[in-house]
């Protein structure tokens, strides 16, 4: 069963996967977007670990509320309204368990993953983070390791799709053949899960 | 690349502190990023709050004051503002009358300002909201987030704000806004690319002796790349891609607006070509507005916005306002 420790674990550790990585997003968004993905979320994550320290939330719905909350208040772009959404609505969907089982964790997540697909209107294969998010909500039932594992698949399977959505779109064919800064960062927080487990 | 920054993170709030520092008229508040006239709330007068990404300066900050915005939210360099800076604004300037977001179509300003109009209805906050998007090199909306918001911003802001001013009730802001909107169309071209302080570096590679059509204002290249042109040349380009999307049966606001590194001399150069071709293509011109308004940073280049305007509109646009980027008749 998972704790709201193992979801402060989780935020904690894609923050700093986040701080870790925020140059590669960065320059993934440099030649579709406008080169801020990596700082954008570096600053929301840092704000969600800096709350939670002092709030500490003692349920795991608290904690993914609170943190998607903050992630609103303080990204911006449109990564901030869709992570926040991710989060606070996944959060919403756990109700106020006190432990709650990885099935139901897999659960929350597709809600919150269909939150996300309804606010910003993407599908799979508009290359996005839904690329990301939607295979890794369907291996969750396996394993931490196994959504890793399709998340990263399906960031890298963005590469050779041309962008409907967000700003990439407005590069029409010439977003083909990079790969999407959402979903290697939607990748990011699907693995901080497995290594939030200890696995 | 040398900048005139101390560090990247507190670019935009180093600029609203000298913004404060320069315009006593205005209310800035640098810590929640929100810039309000300080006479605000104006006494049943409909309130306009706008903002964006920073970096295109004076968008939106420089258009606050009487005659045209209430407050303006920056946000982070090209990144929209949070919803809680708008919720923040709309509250600090809020008569009763109710409060008209402007938003350009970008996912994340759509997003942000969704949420806070929502956040601000439940505060007992009467909010309309209108969607510029003026952007004709954005041809196959089906397949991207839609037309951008660019050049007409300044016209929605200027000729709603007039209205507003004058006292008219939240319904009809709204609809001169949408108005202005619908008739406003854009195109703009880069020859050069920006730099955002976080990066540091030129956010798209763009040749010497190449010029991108098409372009937005975030420094996302634009749709096509050709071989340097001339002024003229550039002029014919741009204003027949407005034209195959509007067809003015009366005269037309013109906006010929520098990205932010064209110097005024180019500019003007430029719009003498735009002014050229519009009346080859028998277009009369009723204003023309040359400048640096609708900005990326240091990126080189120009756009041209053209408005078909009535009457009412022209009496709207005409009307004083006094903010920093923008003033006359008073």
């Amino acid at each position: 069963m998972l704790d709201a420790d193992f979801f402060r674990r989780w935020m904690t550790a894609t923050a700093l996967m986040v701080d870790r990585e925020a140059e590669r997003l960065t320059a993934l968004d440099s030649p579709i977007g406008d080169a801020d993905h990596g700082s954008n979320l570096q600053r929301g994550f840092n704000a969600v670990t800096a709350t939670l320290e002092k709030e500490a939330p003692d349920t795991p719905g608290a904690v993914l509320t609170l943190a998607g909350r903050q992630l609103i208040s303080t990204v911006g772009g449109a990564s901030g309204p869709l992570y926040g959404t991710l989060l606070r609505r996944t959060g919403k969907a756990l109700g106020d368990a006190a432990e709650v089982s990885a099935e139901q964790l897999a659960d929350a997540l597709r809600t919150g993953v269909d939150a996300v697909r309804t606010l910003g209107g993407a599908a799979p294969g508009d290359k996005t983070m839904i690329d990301a998010l939607v295979p890794a909500v369907d291996a969750l039932g396996e394993s931490f390791a196994a959504a890793r594992a399709a998340a990263e698949e399906g960031a890298e399977a963005t590469v050779p799709l041309q962008a409907r959505k967000g700003r990439a779109s407005y590069l029409g064919e010439r977003s083909i053949g990079h790969q999407d800064p959402g979903a290697t960062s939607a990748a990011l927080l699907v693995a901080a899960l497995e290594e939030a487990a200890g696995e | 690349m040398k900048m005139l920054i101390n560090v990247p993170e507190t670019v935009v709030a180093d600029a609203l502190r000298g913004m404060a520092a320069a315009h006593p008229e205005l209310a800035v508040d640098v810590e929640n990023r929100v810039i309000v006239r300080r006479d605000a709330p104006v006494s049943g007068k409909v309130a306009l709050v706008s903002g964006g990404g920073s970096g295109h300066e004076p968008l939106h900050g420089g258009f606050v004051g009487p005659g045209m915005l209430s407050a303006a939210c920056p946000g982070e360099v090209f990144t929209s503002p949070v919803p809680d800076q708008m919720v923040r604004a709309a509250a600090a300037v809020d008569s009763g009358a109710g409060v008209l977001f402007i938003v350009k179509n970008y996912t994340g300003d759509v997003l942000n300002f969704d949420m806070a109009a929502e956040l601000a209805e439940d505060e007992g906050i009467q909010v309309a909201k209108v969607l510029v998007n003026d952007d004709v090199a954005v041809t196959d909306s089906l397949y991207t987030a839609g037309r951008r918001g660019t050049g007409a911003t300044l016209f929605v802001e200027k000729i709603a704000g007039a209205a507003a001013e004058e006292g008219r009730p939240l319904e009809r802001v709204e609809a001169i806004a949408r108005q202005v909107n619908d008739r406003s169309r854009s195109f703009g071209v880069a020859l050069s690319a920006c730099t955002t302080p976080a990066k540091g570096s030129p956010t798209f590679d763009l040749p010497a002796g190449e010029l991108e059509l098409g372009i937005g204002i975030h420094g996302e290249p634009g749709r096509e790349r050709r071989p340097m042109m001339t002024s003229g040349e550039i002029a014919e380009a741009a204003v027949d891609a407005v034209l195959t999307d509007l067809a003015p049966r009366s005269p037309v606001l013109v906006l010929v607006n520098g990205m932010g590194a064209t110097p005024l001399l180019e500019l003007y150069g430029f719009n003498a070509e735009v002014q050229r071709v519009l009346g080859e293509r028998g277009v009369a011109v009723a204003r023309t507005l040359v400048g640096n308004y609708v900005t990326s940073l240091d990126m080189a280049g120009a756009s041209v916005t053209l408005c078909e305007i009535d009457e009412e509109l022209l009496g709207l646009w005409d009307a004083p306002v006094r903010t920093p980027g923008l003033r006359w008749g008073m």
